[in-house]
């Protein structure tokens, strides 16, 4: 009994971490920088050049920092679920507009519906290689003292927003 | 002049190749190597099994850009590093450093390999525990000759 239990037990525990292994997603790596200070900026807008927007304006409140681009499947995915946590008006929602071209992220908003009240752009990346961006969409929570305090990779969705995002940005808020 | 035909085929795809050589990224080759040595060593995080030298992704052109105007600014191999470590984590390594979390991954291998010869050293002393000497008879051992001839002289 005993020459077949011990390779039974190996072959279960190793089917217990190949499949906590194949469960995982790849691309949802841990950001180092969770809990530090967000990254500055100061970029144009999207929807008037002349104008900047700087992290320094944002100071004070809680805030979202949604990078996403005209060119990217997934921020189709999640734009409903920005455009009604806009219209919560819960917390503000900034976008980044990361790599794109400004003629078509315009067109995109006019398409879709714009949840941001101020749209950034990012032509070079270089804002998304300060915040450790990697795949479009990403999205930020960022706390009053300006230290980011979740990130979310990939497409936001209602239930990530109500069970983890919602309840920490109420938290943050009574702070 | 089927020859000269098959000359010309033969050729054409080295003319093509030619014309299409790769134009070099930065005028300074100094910068390129050092870009290329640390490049090997980074994981591209968009294709994450390949280093940042081999990817084509634009996070790669990108980052590849950032690394080579940090080389041109005379940053030191570590500073490079750290830059894209406190942005990216140390998944970007493609050589992660030892510390806790890391552990497992640096210590597992040779965990496993000092289990196994432990398993196989014990599985080896049962074994030769279990084997006994046993004595032929003549007979038996008559028995054993003929019946090996018999099998050797088979077709």
């Amino acid at each position: 009994m005993n020459r077949f239990l011990i390779p039974l037990g190996i072959f279960v525990v190793v089917v217990v971490f190949l499949g906590i292994g194949l469960t995982l997603n790849p691309r949802e790596l841990p950001s180092p920088l969770v809990g530090k200070p967000a990254p500055e900026f100061s970029l144009p807008q999207l929807h008037d050049q002349q104008k900047v927007l700087s992290t320094n304006d944002l100071k004070g409140q809680v805030w979202l920092l949604n990078f996403w681009a005209s060119w990217c499947g997934g921020c189709k995915t999640e734009h409903p679920v920005l455009i009604q946590l806009a219209q919560s008006g819960v917390v503000p929602i900034y976008g980044m507009d990361y790599k794109d071209r400004r003629e078509e992220a315009l067109a995109w908003l006019k398409e879709w519906g714009n949840p941001y009240p101020i749209v950034a752009v990012d032509e070079s990346g270089r804002a998304g290689i300060n915040y450790g961006v990697y795949g479009v969409p990403e999205t930020y929570v960022i706390d009053k003292a300006g230290v980011i305090r979740y990130k979310q990779i990939g497409p936001l969705r209602e239930d990530i927003l109500q069970t983890k995002i919602l309840p920490l940005i109420r938290e943050l808020q009574n702070q | 002049m089927r020859w000269f035909y098959l000359v010309i085929i033969l050729l054409l795809p080295g003319l093509a190749a030619a014309a299409y050589e790769a134009i070099p990224l930065a005028e300074n080759p100094q910068v390129e190597a050092r870009l290329k040595a640390l490049a090997v060593e980074l994981r591209c995080l968009v294709c994450q099994n390949q280093t940042l030298a081999d990817s084509n992704a634009p996070l790669a052109e990108d980052l590849r850009r950032e690394v080579r105007e940090m080389i041109v600014k005379d940053m030191s191999d570590k500073e490079i590093i750290d830059f894209l470590v406190t942005r990216y984590g140390d998944f970007v390594l493609y050589r992660p450093p030892l510390k806790t979390s890391t552990t497992l991954l640096w210590v597992g291998p040779f965990l496993l390999l000092i289990g196994g010869s432990t398993a196989l050293v014990f599985a080896l002393r049962r074994r030769q525990k279990k084997l006994i000497e046993v004595s032929l008879s003549e007979a038996e051992h008559n028995r054993v000759a003929q019946m090996l001839s018999e099998g050797a002289n088979r077709p």
